[in-house]
């Protein structure tokens, strides 16, 4: 972790507080699993079926906005949904980050009707968006992997 | 029972209501005037002959571009089924655009409630007698009847 | 004496808002709840949270382009969707189907009917509270997501099932896979039968909650398995039979209380009864073409339009604008795993369909919920809400 790497004896490591704060976010990024349409289908076989197993990445679902520290949307959201997919994201603490899974949720898919908010990012941003109708399991854990990236490269101290 | 045959009985008993029976597929549909249709509904489902006490479907369709039709803008279609003899049967009423008014069946077959509900939102056709009449599916601050043929598909 | 004790005691009526965000309401359902104490007086369900405008949508595409969003409406089981409205279409047009399309059609929809029953045995038994058998039921789905991407390409939204026929022929080393799974599935559904058939929270949670009598469950326009629990001997893959339904031999399980727990039983009784048909599909598969014989509605191969003119040029125009259909209007209801899901399409001739009307088997099902729940404590409205298996995209469209 730096160049005073086993200076000290053995239990000790060094590292930055950025670092610190950020591996620890990011291994334990928890959910509210907001599944709206085919997407959440999708989710739930990956975070419940036991082939692909979700809680390794930290990632436990949470059905409530204020424990959880990520907004995973699935699904195509629609006009009358909007107002309340904005309140449960204003209810989370920061840090918070937004998934959107599916086409529907990343630019509305092939709903382009009266009816459908074209895109997430209209309502709250997004940080990683997952493409497919709907994605494969595989792909919503390269979404979280993802994530975990972007977490991974923020400053809190020097900003 | 022969469909055809449920459609005679219908023009017998309810005379001058029937205006036209028409088969497709093997499906007949009958179109009648609007004034009796609960009449017409009752007698179809408590006839012990016929009893058509499900009713499959309840919608509407709006025939403003339709090529060729002459007749009243919108179609109220109901699709019956008896499930004890497995006969169906469709029954049809036109509405005039300027004043989509038809008699609500909801007390006949309590599941015509939220069909009906369905097509006033959604065709914004009104159905006298109806104990709920809202918006369902969109919001109930919503402008306008999507389904109708004005209506753009992306909205206004 | 405290002043406290000396109050009247108020009794009021309180509104209790559950959904439309909600763990136990399967998707984006809103409850609007009256409570006397924890005894539901007063029950109105808001659907349209997922209101997407398919039916509009359905009427600016052709015939062709509508089958993926046919995917959307139950995004459970999908194959089913497709093929209820393609068997639609081919009444509407008159098309001939080959046998081993029919065949192939038969043992997807059931592959795909046990793929939407174990989400339903999973959720329903997750929200009342036994959490094991959700992760075993979706253990099993894999496996028959396995399957469908074998025969398809995809997991969920298939597609496959086209007009005239089906997309392609089912590769080879799917029927050992297929069987394996008949010989695997059979037992482990007992081992979850097993597990909450004689629970004594699973009994309490169910027998005697949501009870609906046989004349109302008709009368509300109940069908599938939530209709067959009240004892109404209605499943349409025997009245009106279609795929090749009518050539195999299959029992229609019936309960007789009409309650969360005769429900729980005909479902379960359902799946051991798809398991037979798919034995049967794959011991009596015919061997032929899997696209109709039909030469304005069948979709050239692939091959063909690579090398000949005539077939790209009916391809371009298949996929562009599709053929023009008959005048006419047809309703055809097919058993889908939640009830009886209806088209009703108008023609006006063109490639296009004048109007499409998705009867959709859970916007009924919610519709009863409210005499379903009332009467019942708080808590009987998750089981009630697992009962009727419903799905939101097919509720809302």
């Amino acid at each position: 972790m730096g160049v005073v790497q086993n200076l000290f004896e053995d239990g000790y490591i060094t590292t930055t507080v950025d670092g610190f704060l950020n591996y620890c976010r990011a291994s334990s990024i928890w959910p509210m699993t907001f599944g709206l349409a085919c997407c959440a289908i999708e989710m739930i076989q990956y975070y419940s079926a036991p082939q692909h197993d979700f809680d390794r990445f930290g990632t436990v679902p949470r059905p409530s906005p204020r424990q959880s520290d990520l907004l995973l949307v699935a699904g195509t959201l629609t006009k009358k949904m909007a107002p309340i997919v904005r309140r449960v994201y204003d209810q989370m603490p920061e840090p918070r980050y937004v998934i959107a899974m599916g086409s529907c949720a990343g630019s509305g898919g092939i709903f382009n009707t009266y009816s459908v908010v074209q895109g997430v990012d209209n309502i709250i941003p997004v940080d990683v968006y997952i493409p497919g109708c709907p994605p494969r399991p595989e792909a919503l854990m390269n979404g979280i992997i993802k994530l975990q990236e972007k977490i991974k490269k923020e400053h809190y101290i020097r900003k | 029972m022969d469909p055809l045959q449920i459609a005679k009985m219908v023009e017998e008993k309810f005379a001058g209501q029937v205006l036209d029976t028409t088969t497709y597929a093997g499906q007949v549909s009958i179109m009648v005037k609007k004034d009796l249709i609960r009449d017409i509904c009752l007698y179809l489902k408590d006839d012990p002959s016929l009893k058509m006490d499900h009713l499959a479907d309840l919608t509407a369709v709006d025939y403003s571009t339709y090529p060729g039709d002459t007749g009243l803008r919108f179609e109220v279609v109901y699709n019956l089924i008896s499930i004890e003899y497995r006969h169906r049967i469709r029954l049809k009423v036109r509405v005039p655009e300027e004043d989509p008014r038809v008699d609500t069946v909801s007390s006949i077959w309590q599941t015509a409630n939220w069909h009906e509900r369905e097509t006033f939102d959604l065709m914004g056709i009104k159905f006298d007698g109806h104990p709920d009449l809202r918006r369902i599916l969109l919001p109930e601050d919503w402008e306008g009847h999507p389904l109708r043929k004005e209506y753009p598909l992306k909205g206004y | 004496m405290s002043a406290s004790s000396t109050k009247e005691i108020v009794q009021k009526e309180i509104t209790l808002n559950m959904g439309p965000q909600h763990p136990a309401t399967h998707g984006v359902l809103r409850l609007v709840l009256d409570l006397q104490g924890e005894t539901v007086v007063g029950c109105d369900a808001r659907p349209g949270y997922l209101h997407r405008g398919i039916e509009k949508w359905m009427e600016s595409r052709t015939y062709h382009q509508i089958i993926p969003m046919t995917d959307r409406l139950e995004y459970i089981t999908c194959m089913n969707n497709n093929l209820g409205y393609v068997v639609a279409v081919e009444k509407l047009a008159n098309i001939e189907v080959p046998e081993r399309a029919q065949f192939i059609r038969t043992l997807m929809a059931e592959l795909t009917r046990l793929s939407g029953h174990l989400v339903w045995l999973g959720t329903h038994a997750l929200d009342i509270g036994a959490m094991t058998v959700c992760m075993y039921t979706l253990r099993e789905r894999e496996f028959i997501l396995d399957l469908t991407e074998m025969v398809t390409g995809a997991r969920q939204t298939v597609s496959y099932v086209r007009i005239g026929g089906v997309r392609n022929d089912i590769p080879r080393d799917f029927f050992d896979k297929c069987r394996e799974f008949t010989e695997i599935f059979p037992k482990r559904l007992e081992e979850y039968d097993t597990l909450i058939r004689e629970n004594r929270i699973w009994l309490q949670r169910t027998v005697g909650i949501g009870v609906f009598s046989a004349a109302d469950a008709v009368n509300y326009g109940l069908t599938g398995g939530t209709l067959r629990g009240s004892g109404v001997n209605y499943d349409l893959r025997k009245v009106e039979p279609y795929a090749a339904y009518d050539k195999v031999d299959f029992d229609v399980p019936l309960g007789k209380n009409g309650d969360v727990y005769d429900r729980y039983i005909v479902r379960i009784n359902e799946m051991r009864q798809s398991v037979r048909i798919i034995k049967q599909c794959l011991d009596m598969m015919p061997s032929g073409p899997v696209v109709t014989p039909d030469p304005r509605y069948a979709i050239p191969e692939k091959m063909n339009v690579m090398k000949s003119m005539e077939s790209l040029a009916h391809q371009f125009v298949l996929m562009s604008k599709w053929v023009p259909m008959p005048k006419g209007e047809v309703y055809v209801a097919t058993e889908a795993p939640k009830g009886e899901l209806g088209f009703y399409i108008v023609s006006d001739g063109s490639g296009r369909p004048y109007r499409i009307k998705i009867r959709a088997p859970s916007y009924v099902h919610v519709s009863a919920l409210a005499k379903m729940v009332t009467g019942h404590m708080v808590a009987d409205v998750i089981s009630c809400i697992g009962t009727i298996d419903i799905v939101l995209g097919e509720v809302d469209r």
